[in-house]
């Protein structure tokens, strides 16, 4: 569980490469991220472009190149693909459902030290207000691959949020992935975990393990893909359990457990405790992890949540 | 022996007619700078554009996009009068059920992306062009830029660009009638030496009379005059242009026509017509 696998977006960056070379209708489109020129654009020269420094033209093009009949790849962070270039992937993109799939890093506090204008705790909300839009957040090098291999046929836009360095293997046995269904990390019926992106998957399955010293049995559910959120199984934890915890790298408003909230309260009320970040711009200056502990973002919030949760079933069954 | 005379004028007068009708229905329309890009539009859609109005969607098609979305109302005449869908339809603009919103939407046959927020043109037409050049393809891709429009930076990203990327099948068409909603573009946040700024981005640019067919077939023939080199044409042009009443006055911006201005305006289009024929 604690082994580091390779960097999300370095294996991003090869299963792009190895997709591309066999499909020339993928293009890697760039914004001087680095790394990418002297990799992908070396190697396929003809399916390679760089924007330059200009997030808004990167939509644009992307969504010129999609509509021509190309799969483009738009490369850039988080923040800056759905602030500054907000209306290009908004009304270009989306909008047009064209199939351009932005890749995006430094998603949540995972640019650390680089300070808030590099964060992105807000990326989930914008993103999730755009119909036609399929929002991922893989939890690991290897759902990282999957996703990136799944998006390539996919018939509308995609928006794939990784972070910026390595992180922990989440999955260490091959898995079927699929758009759209969660992943079942842990089975449990008392309490139900849902996370998605890394670190926060990280924080429930650590929660996991510190309920279970305790004999609370906690599902875990790595809902990677956020957007459309796995709706049967959000109502699935709602009636199986006494209740859901969400954790995100992200603000609680809008984000996973917004989406969690939105399903169970049409669907299947339950109590749901969201564990991201409060409403603040975060200045510390930390690397991701302790950054994370600031925004509270912890195991220890998470278990106190579920015991919190049990004690509220506890009280009403003891009521009835 | 005589020149045969030129067609476009007469398509041109039943376009401007078609944007006075949809802008006496109840909504009104933009009507001065509809009117000023009308020559550029009817002459693109009569000669140059390689389309195929039965087949909107043809992937060898040149593209085109109207960057300045809210000259719909002339977009939709133009595109009746080339046979997309028929010209009666353009008088159902803005209407519930309509498919011809104030600014054009994908649904609309023969509008590639729709437009409205200004400063996306540019580089959708770039993508466009980029994935003809890459693929070896023949289309090209024409926008319609308007002045006013291009106080947007992403214009500017988009005229950096494409010079880097070779695109000499991109042509952009800046319809220059000096206004913007306030006043005169040059009283608020000047463009000149706009040429100029086009060119020392790497474009090649031609300043041409925006309402002289003769003039703009030239221009537009010529293209593209340096390999690997995006073209960029200026056209002056007079918002309102055709009727007297809205020539040149920023007021022409948006106006929805009562029954006696539309008389007036129609009275006005016709003694034009009959001193340019």
């Amino acid at each position: 569980m604690t082994t580091t696998a390779p960097a999300t977006r370095d294996v991003y960056r090869r299963t792009l490469l190895d997709l591309a070379r066999r499909d020339p209708r993928i293009f890697c489109v760039d914004s001087d991220m680095g790394g990418l020129e002297d990799t992908f654009g070396a190697e396929l020269p003809g399916q390679y472009v760089n924007v330059g420094i200009a997030e808004a033209n990167l939509m644009g093009v992307c969504a010129g190149l999609a509509a021509a009949g190309l799969i483009p790849f738009a490369n850039t962070m988080s923040g800056f693909a759905l602030w500054r270039a907000g209306e290009q992937l908004r009304s270009d993109i989306a909008a047009n459902n064209l199939p351009v799939r932005v890749v995006v890093t430094h998603a949540g506090l995972s640019a650390g030290h680089y300070g808030p204008s590099h964060h992105a705790l807000d990326d989930l909300a914008v993103a999730r207000t755009l119909p036609n839009l399929t929002l991922v957040a893989p939890a690991d090098a290897v759902e990282t691959e999957h996703a990136v291999r799944a998006a390539v046929d996919h018939p509308g836009p995609v928006f794939i949020r990784l972070g910026r360095v390595a992180t922990p293997a989440v999955h260490s046995r091959p898995y079927r992935f699929e758009l759209g269904v969660a992943v079942e990390l842990a089975t449990g019926d008392d309490v139900a975990i849902i996370a998605a992106a890394p670190r926060p998957v990280g924080v429930a399955l650590a929660a996991r393990d510190e309920l279970a010293r305790a004999g609370v049995a906690a599902r875990v559910l790595n809902m990677h893909t956020v957007k459309p959120v796995d709706r049967a199984a959000v109502v699935r934890a709602a009636r199986q359990t006494a209740g859901i915890v969400t954790v995100e790298d992200h603000l609680t408003t809008g984000g996973l457990g917004g989406a969690v909230c939105e399903v169970v309260c049409a669907e299947q009320p339950c109590r749901v405790t969201r564990i991201g970040a409060a409403e603040s711009y975060l200045d510390a200056v930390a690397d991701e992890e302790t950054l994370l502990a600031v925004a509270g973002i912890t195991v220890e919030r998470v278990t106190e949540a579920a015991r919190e949760l049990l004690g509220h079933r506890a009280r009403s069954v003891a009521l009835r | 022996m005589t020149a045969a005379p030129d067609p476009l004028p007469a398509v041109a007068a039943r376009v401007r007619r078609t944007v006075l009708d949809i802008a006496a229905t109840e909504h009104g329309t933009h009507v001065g700078g509809s009117l000023s890009a009308v020559d550029l539009l009817v002459l693109l859609y009569a000669e140059v554009l390689r389309v195929r109005p039965e087949e909107p969607d043809w992937p060898d098609r040149d593209w085109f996009v109207l960057s300045k979305g809210h000259a719909s109302a002339a977009l939709y005449a133009v595109l009746a009068e080339r046979g997309y869908f028929p010209p009666e339809e353009c008088l159902t603009y803005g209407r519930p059920g309509s498919r011809l919103a104030g600014h054009p939407l994908a649904k609309v046959p023969g509008v590639d992306f729709p437009t409205g927020s200004l400063g996306h043109g540019l580089s959708l037409a770039t993508g466009v062009a980029l994935a003809a050049k890459r693929t070896n393809r023949p289309a090209r891709a024409f926008v319609l830029l308007g002045d006013g429009e291009l106080q947007e930076g992403s214009n500017w990203e988009a005229i950096m660009s494409a010079p880097a990327f070779g695109l000499d099948n991109l042509v952009a068409i800046v319809d220059r009638n000096h206004w913007q909603i306030t006043g005169r573009t040059e009283d608020r946040i000047p463009l000149e030496p706009l040429a100029e700024r086009w060119r020392s981005f790497g474009w090649t640019c031609e300043e041409v009379d925006g309402h002289d067919f003769g003039a703009l077939r030239e221009a537009i023939a010529g293209v593209p005059r340096m390999t690997a080199r995006p073209t960029v044409l200026i056209a002056r042009t007079v918002k309102g242009r055709g009727v007297p009443i809205f020539e040149d006055r920023g007021r022409s911006h948006y106006v929805r026509l009562t029954p006696a201005l539309y008389q007036r305006a129609l009275a006005g289009l016709r003694s034009r017509e009959r001193e340019t024929s």
